[in-house]
């Protein structure tokens, strides 16, 4: 893509800072940046990296105490930061539109859908009543909002996570924007509904011909969708190409470190995690950003002020010791893992059913089935990996086997004793063997409680050793987590999210357990620091002979971690086997669909779109009888209708037409 | 007058965070190799070394201090409290007067008579010498009735949201049905049936001021029951009793306290209402609020000092109170100070 004309969007040298209470946060740093007519751009990188900072300075949404310092904000031709308030307005009313993350958010709960969907024309058209429901109406139908005419007059609550991110869009494309900026539009929704969602971006900036900017701390979201990528860290654009030139070769050291701490290119059966946490950007700061925790930096790098250079045909970046030749990314070939002697399981679930009563007093209570007749054993040092889209019930497993709640029927046998049939005494011991660890440590740890009181906690509840014993057993849990013991002294809210996790960790693993819920416990961190955790888990597992049973939405993740992966679907387990086998040649559709949902971090791979399964998860106070994702499944029949069983030796799959037979058993 | 929870930690990356003091992430893990394989490492680079742990690691206590401290107007209130308490309960012992004889020789002196610099009111009682007396009243039936007012609320708010079920219904419902009763009639009715003294005044208002606080601390049970520390310390084997003891109180203390102040002005407020429908403490006792009551009648005849001053005062220590307990709030909100 040549760029003789003048970009739609260019940022020349945009500097922001945040004012705090004493100090002020340099968030963003000379940044530059181009968007082109019919373009996406991505732009990527961790939390605090500037990314969101960028567009909400574009937008002029910055937080309180945030202003533009320094820059210029080039829209077609005119500088934003010269214009007067009433043109600014104007233009960014008018021609750029907005998506934010959260969609439950960023809608207005108290308005009906037609009226908020229509309000930029009310507001800047002055359109009537009846022409701004016309309107609305007709941009619902084209972001594929079924019965348009009827979800105009609902309120926010009554959608899915997904139709109300497509409101959110209906709503930036409601003035025909220019240019689309997408801050994260699919975090907060499950796999097969991000695609829903890109693959919607995607047509509206063909149909409206406009340019996006995508924002993203997801690699695979940017790779299968950008045209152009910008990589951010610490408030600075570090590395501009294209997609597939910068997945190709990346050049600064940043991205090639971000490209390896990948689950996916876990080659070697180790994450390549990136030491160090990013820069306070409140401090002064010379040189490279991300001198500190590269592992080529020299002298240089810590005092030479770095520049994008250009690179070769549409790429830049500011590094001074590049990535020297492409380094192509090694596809993932999962660890090798142990063939397993049929030992006494540390935990063995059968027939796991959890119903939830709704509905007040006097009503017929409905019941909500969470977990509809779940088994599997998890054996000694082995991982269980529990995956499925948010509704799933994973987590109520989790929180089952934890001990946290009764199940409605079934058994749980944990090392050997039925966790139903115990007396309280013997009831407190249980938990002992199985801790939990939670996907936000903040919240699971007490503000008012310093790391030293976090750490005792349970032993003290277990009646572990004396005073003295369990103060030194905290220090040696936070030896065993990486973490300096000074952080004994510390409250929770000092410390990341990496760090918390890495507390909460060594939390669970003070009164020396056999098994380890772990509920999503890296969903909430940034790729290097993901990473960190994952790679310290596997090393405890190992030295420690834990087992885990890790849930999780991340199919990567869960490919990386897991021995046996478990695919759940509506309360059901659909399928399950090998970790390996099942997320490269699945049995059941519904596998096959959320593997072809996940966005490989691999331009060249474009999924086919008919594998994608369309609207949305049926309620689980009503679910379908038989196979419960009959009413989703391309392949559904009569027979269907009945319900499938668990079939297979090791690789077992719950369905009447599975995708392949088993493959036989290495002898 | 509701409390936010304390903040949680964003997990997305809405606002670059300042990361908070905080050691540094490197990670020596057990097996941890920064450096992957087959890579070579130029020079002395200590990656994850860049973020020195400098911060010292300070008290909750301290650290409270420090943030109610940059609260300029909380400062203002403690400066305000004090002084009025001074003048309420030292002033009488360097200034004399007789506030116990009437002189009705001296009534409806200006300010500036001599020896009565605030004049006098309609029965010859020296104004200022009757405000250090009426402060005095104010400030112990005050901070008396919003302390037991607190106390009450809470432990009856504590029991109820733990309990939950049917107790909570049964004893938030006797709340809700006290509160649907105009709080002022309840006064009247129960300070026309016995004679008001300082102590019974007291009774009277924290037997009624008692409900606002339970309540607050009733939501706030409800919301700590469900906290996921409190689920992560069943996880441990953990009973209820720990949970109200080592998570739930500590974490509604914060709550509890700030209500607290603002009960002290409302209950400073309650012993003006009653006093100026002249249900207060008999003369010659007195108390702003009755100085207040008594100078309305005086309005019309232009003895401004006898309305202004107590009025002021009363105006004065809720506002004081008030900014104590905003500074307090600032000091238990945990989100604050990630800032």
């Amino acid at each position: 893509m040549s760029t003789t004309h003048e970009p739609l969007l260019r940022l020349r040298g945009l500097s922001t800072d945040i004012r705090l209470r004493r100090d002020a946060v340099h968030a963003l740093d000379r940044v530059d940046l181009h968007v082109d007519q019919g373009e996406t751009l991505g732009i990527v990188g961790e939390s605090g990296s500037g990314k969101t900072m960028t567009v909400l300075s574009v937008m002029g949404l910055l937080p309180a105490g945030g202003q533009v310092v320094g820059g210029q904000i080039l829209f077609d031709g005119r500088d934003l930061r010269d214009l007067d308030p009433k043109r600014l307005r104007r233009v960014r009313g008018a021609e750029m539109g907005m998506v934010f993350q959260d969609p439950l958010t960023s809608l207005n709960p108290t308005m009906r859908i037609g009226a908020q969907v229509a309000e930029p024309l009310r507001v800047h058209q002055g359109a009537g009543r009846a022409e701004a429901r016309e309107r609305a109406v007709e941009i619902l139908r084209r972001v594929g909002m079924p019965r348009p005419d009827k979800i105009v007059d609902d309120y926010p609550h009554q959608l899915s996570g997904g139709m109300r991110q497509r409101v959110v869009i209906a709503m930036a494309l409601i003035r025909s924007p220019r240019l689309l900026i997408a801050d994260e539009p699919t975090t907060a929704l499950d796999v097969t509904t991000q695609r829903q969602i890109l693959d919607l971006i995607d047509d509206l900036r063909e149909e409206f011909k406009m340019a996006v900017i995508l924002v993203t701390h997801d690699l695979g979201v940017i790779a299968g969708r950008a045209d152009r990528v910008a990589v951010m860290y610490g408030g600075r654009v570090v590395e501009t190409a294209t997609t597939a030139d910068l997945f190709a070769s990346p050049r600064h050291r940043y991205t090639e470190a971000l490209m390896r701490a990948l689950p996916e290119s876990a080659a070697d059966g180790r994450l390549y995690s990136i030491p160090g946490m990013p820069p306070d950007l409140s401090r002064p700061l010379t040189g490279c950003r991300f001198a500190p925790r590269c592992a080529f930096a020299a002298d240089d790098c810590r005092t030479t002020d770095v520049t994008l250079t250009p690179a070769g045909p549409g790429h830049e970046h500011a590094c001074l010791h590049p990535v020297a030749e492409p380094v192509p990314l090694t596809a993932a070939a999962g660890r090798p893992r142990l063939a397993r002697d049929p030992a006494e399981p540390v935990l063995a679930v059968r027939d796991l059913v959890k119903e939830y009563d709704t509905g007040g007093l006097g009503k017929t209570a409905a019941r909500v089935s969470a977990v509809a007749g779940v088994s599997f054993d998890v054996g000694p040092g082995e991982t269980l990996g529990i995956v499925g889209e948010s509704g799933c019930g994973k987590s109520t497993v989790g929180r089952l086997v934890a001990g946290l709640e009764t199940p409605t029927a079934g058994r749980i046998v944990l090392d050997g004793a039925d966790t139903a049939a115990l007396d309280p005494r013997a009831r407190r011991r249980m938990h002992r063997q199985v801790q939990l660890m939670f996907q936000d440590s903040y919240a699971a740890m007490n503000p008012r409680m310093r790391v030293d009181a976090i750490l005792t906690e349970p032993l003290e509840i277990q009646r572990v050793g004396d005073a003295a014993a369990r103060r030194a057993r905290a220090a040696e849990l936070l030896d065993q987590v990486g973490l300096p013991r000074r952080a004994l002294e510390r409250y929770p809210h000092e410390f990341s999210g990496g760090q918390l996790q890495r507390i909460g960790l060594a939390r669970a693993l003070a009164l020396r357990p056999r098994l380890i819920v772990a509920d999503e416990p890296v969903s909430a961190l940034d790729v290097s620091v993901q990473a960190q955790v994952l790679n310290l888990m596997r090393d405890l597992q190992r030295d420690l002979g834990l087992s885990y049973v890790f849930i999780s939405h991340d199919l990567s993740v869960v490919d990386y971690m897991a021995d046996r992966v478990g695919v759940m679907y509506l309360g059901k387990l659909v399928e399950t086997g090998p970790a390996h086998e099942v997320v490269r040649t699945p049995r059941h559709p519904y596998t096959r669909a959320l593997l072809d949902a996940v966005p490989t971090p691999d331009p060249g791979h474009t999924p086919t779109r008919g594998t994608a399964i369309e609207g949305e998860l049926p309620s689980a106070l009503d679910p379908p009888t038989g196979c419960r994702f009959r009413t989703r499944c391309p392949l559904a029949q009569d027979i269907c209708a009945t319900e499938p069983t668990l079939q297979g030796d090791t690789h077992q799959v719950a369905c009447h037409f599975p995708l392949r037979q088993e493959r036989p058993a290495v002898a | 007058m509701t409390i936010p929870p304390p903040g949680t930690p964003t997990s997305g990356d809405p606002i670059p965070d300042t990361p908070a003091p905080s050691p540094p992430g490197h990670d020596p893990g057990p097996g941890h190799d920064p450096v992957t394989p087959g890579t070579p490492t130029p020079g002395p680079s200590a990656p994850g070394a860049a973020v020195p742990d400098e911060a010292p690691v300070r008290g909750m206590w301290r650290n409270g201090l420090e943030v109610f401290c940059e609260n300029r107007l909380a400062l203002a209130g403690v400066a305000l409290f004090v002084l009025l308490a001074a003048f309420s309960f030292l002033g009488p012992l360097l200034y004399h007067t007789d506030q116990v004889h009437t002189d009705l020789t001296k009534v409806h002196l200006p300010p500036g008579t001599p020896g009565h610099p605030l004049g006098t009111d309609g029965v010859g009682y020296d104004q200022l010498g009757r405000l250090m007396l009426g402060g005095q009243t104010s400030i112990v039936v005050g901070l008396a009735a919003g302390l037991l007012a607190t106390v009450v609320g809470t432990v009856w708010g504590a029991v109820a949201g733990f309990a939950g079920r049917w107790a909570d219904a049964v004893m938030m419902r006797l709340v809700d049905a006290m509160m649907s009763i105009p709080a002022l009639f309840l006064f009247m009715l129960m300070a026309s049936i016995v004679t008001p003294t300082v102590p019974m005044l007291i009774i009277i208002i924290g037997a009624f001021a008692w409900l606002g606080p339970a309540r607050l601390v009733r939501g706030e049970a409800l919301s700590l029951r469900t906290r996921e520390y409190v689920l992560a310390m069943r996880g441990m084997g953990g009973t209820g009793g720990r949970a109200v003891r080592t998570h739930i109180i500590p974490n509604a203390i914060g709550t509890v306290i700030v209500n607290a102040t603002f009960q002290v002005a409302d209950a400073i407020l309650y012993v003006a209402y009653l006093s100026f429908l002249g249900l207060g403490v008999p003369p010659p006792a007195a108390n702003w609020g009755g100085m207040l009551s008594d100078g309305l009648s005086d309005a019309f005849s232009g003895h401004w000092w006898l309305l202004y001053p107590p009025g002021i005062a009363i105006i004065l220590i809720v506002l004081a109170f008030n900014f104590i307990g905003d500074g307090l709030r600032d000091v238990f909100e945990v989100r604050l100070r990630r800032r």
